[in-house]
């Protein structure tokens, strides 16, 4: 009986640091968070309860707009890190050779090892109006006069499309890695064209993948705070940015928390929704790959 | 048995974790939450060679992340504040983060009187006197003089004939600049906010017609640096100690102080509540107050020293750009930021959004 209870032991020791992760950092935080959005100040140092701030996000256009925009801007930007993605990690899992492979990998891998911070103003020197993009399109001749390419959305939406595009190759791979080339030379025997094998074959593999990798995007995309900020013009608001200010410039920690809980509870509806639409589970994608 | 012997085991090692401190050392640590250039390494070298029982910790922040953090530990984790004066009031009212000081240990004598009587008017609550003055600057605009000679107030920055070549930060500097630039006196409002949420909006009409015009909103120092620096604008609202800095590599890029005054700000020495080391707070803050102490922060920082003859310790270059920027006129035309009561942030921080969300034209 002593080894069963050893066994024991040994298993709640194991559990314990994931435990203690999902609990300390995750669970505790958000509880918290959702009870301070819960507070209404009706005076210095005096709260009560109720669900004015909710009630006050619903009547301020200018929240709801923004919540609006930066979902917006994710799933586009998710799609596009989709389409930019999915011929990259097919190259590196179906075309190229086995020795190549790890290197091509290592080379998605490198822009991680710079900090967010760095790579955003990266963009920044390279954009800019006296940046390295408009001196050269100058020398070539083929503007005359020094261009502005940052501060818009445009230049957001490909700031964070280099950030996350990593998450989206890495799942693509290991689940295009996994299928068999003989049933896209069954594809194309059968008589199937390119498109169709494409679509009929190659797609519903990667299925998983591509689920998997546009939930990591979309909710890294629309929880990123620096490349939206730095890169972004004198309209482009980020809902992350309003969390900031209400937490940190109108010390209006009440409705920081409603915001951060809305975040939380419309990103996770826009990810089911995701998966009603494409009939996978999160078991099936984010879990396996 | 054995598993409650598992359950006390896990118990035991969960509180010793917790338990293990780092206590015990011998020398006393002052935890500084500071702006970025007020603790340069040299003094903080200075000042543990005067006192080598004291370690100086310094966390460098800005006005609201310093209320933002003490707000969030009750006023713990730092034994010194250096918090602007016109945040101190309404803070300690909301939040209770700091406690009162002991002006007998503080050499009071040094410092200017009139910004010493000035800020402990501001930081009195209920006969208690919280914070005492450090080092002063204004916020007010900058020009590069050979490409717009003629700036001189807060509504120039929405001049046409400068499109797309000035900038501003998007914070509550600009709306209080464009109230007064309006006519309007936003301190004198603060005590009716009525009557200050009213100007507040036409304040907020005016900066969305300018959108416009200006290139972008900076974010901070370096940024606004950039900009000025590269010519990609030639004019900006600005903190004078940028300017000053900006100065010395480009003789031409002026601050300005605009015709309706330069707005200016007292950053204070103010002691968290629960601090844990105030004697050797006391002895930082007279440690930094002696003259050859303040010409080398002066030199950091680009700001003036709230000490008698604060201009005269500034270092040659940096007392240049201020004698070149202000005569005694812009000096008496000042406008120092009043008291902020409870309540005015949120209304500012709405209008800000507000702004920042409209779409000029």
């Amino acid at each position: 009986m002593g080894s069963k209870d050893a066994r024991r032991l040994f298993l709640i020791l194991l559990f314990m640091p994931f435990a203690l992760w999902i609990i300390l950092l995750i669970a505790l935080p958000n509880i918290g968070m959702f009870i301070l959005s819960l507070q209404e100040k009706v005076g210095p140092r005096v709260y009560t309860y109720g669900i004015a701030n909710y009630v006050e996000f619903v009547n301020e256009p200018i929240y709801w707009n923004t919540l609006l925009r930066t979902a917006t801007i994710s799933l586009l930007v998710t799609a596009l890190t989709l389409l930019i993605g999915f011929p990259v990690a097919y190259y590196i899992a179906k075309i190229a050779k086995k020795q190549s492979k790890g290197a091509l990998f290592l080379l998605c891998l490198i822009p991680l090892w710079v900090s967010d911070l760095v790579r955003a103003f990266g963009w920044i020197l390279l954009l800019r109006e006296t940046g390295v993009v408009s001196g050269a399109l100058q020398w070539l001749g083929l503007i005359d006069q020094p261009v502005e390419l940052l501060y818009n959305d445009v230049t957001v939406v490909i700031g964070l499309i280099y950030t996350v595009i990593l998450f989206m190759i890495v799942p693509l791979v290991s689940t295009l890695d996994g299928m068999d080339d003989s049933l896209v030379e069954a594809g194309f025997n059968l008589g199937g064209g390119r498109a169709t094998v494409l679509r009929r074959i190659i797609i519903p593999y990667a299925m998983p993948g591509i689920v998997a990798g546009c939930i990591v995007v979309f909710m890294l995309t629309a929880g990123s705070y620096l490349t939206p900020i730095l890169l972004g013009g004198k309209n482009s608001m980020w809902f992350t940015e309003q969390i900031y200010d209400q937490f940190i410039t109108r010390y209006n920690w009440e409705s920081g928390a409603t915001f951060g809980v809305l975040l939380l509870v419309f990103t996770s509806a826009v990810v089911w929704l995701g998966l009603r639409l494409s009939g996978q589970t999160l078991a099936g994608t984010v879990a396996k790959s | 048995m054995n598993g409650m012997k598992a359950k006390l085991a896990i118990g035991a090692a969960v509180a010793l974790g917790l338990m293990a401190r780092t206590d015990g050392a011998q020398a006393e640590t002052l935890r500084l939450l500071t702006w970025g250039s007020y603790a340069p390494d040299k003094v903080i070298q200075m000042f543990e060679e005067k006192y080598p029982d004291i370690n100086v910790e310094v966390t460098f922040s800005n006005n609201e992340e310093m209320i933002a953090k003490l707000r969030a530990t009750g006023g713990g984790g730092y034994d010194l504040a250096q918090p602007s004066h016109d945040r101190v009031y309404a803070a300690q009212l909301e939040y209770d983060i700091y406690k009162p000081l002991d002006l007998s240990k503080i050499d009071t004598s040094v410092m200017d009187e009139n910004l010493l009587s000035g800020v402990k008017a501001n930081t009195t609550i209920e006969g208690e006197v919280y914070s005492v003055p450090h080092q002063w600057g204004t916020s007010g605009l900058m020009a590069d003089v050979t490409k717009a000679p003629e700036l001189k107030s807060w509504a120039d920055l929405c001049d046409p004939k400068y499109k797309g070549k000035t900038s501003m930060r998007l914070k509550r500097t600009i709306l209080l600049g464009t109230a007064f630039a309006m006519g309007e006196d936003p301190f004198a409002a603060y005590s009716d906010l009525d009557k200050y949420q009213q100007i507040l909006d036409e304040v907020a009409v005016k900066l969305i017609e300018c959108k416009d015009n200006i290139k972008t909103y900076w974010q901070g120092g370096d940024d606004l640096s950039n900009l000025m620096l590269s010519g990609e604008i030639v004019a900006s609202e600005t903190w004078d100690s940028t300017a000053y800095r900006l100065f010395s590599e480009n003789q031409n890029i002026r601050f300005i102080p605009p015709e309706t005054g330069a707005l200016a700000w007292i950053d204070t020495f103010t002691i968290p509540r629960k601090g844990e080391a105030d004697d050797a707070a006391y002895k930082w803050i007279n440690f930094v107050l002696q003259p050859e102490i303040v010409t080398m922060i002066s030199a950091s920082s680009g700001a003036i020293a709230a000490v008698q003859g604060g201009v005269g310790l500034m270092p040659d270059d940096k007392r240049a750009a201020v004698e070149a920027a202000f005569d005694d006129e812009a000096i008496a035309n000042l406008k120092f930021f009043a008291n902020i009561p409870p309540g005015v942030e949120d209304m500012e921080g709405k209008t800000l959004e507000k702004i920042k969300a409209a779409t000029a034209n």
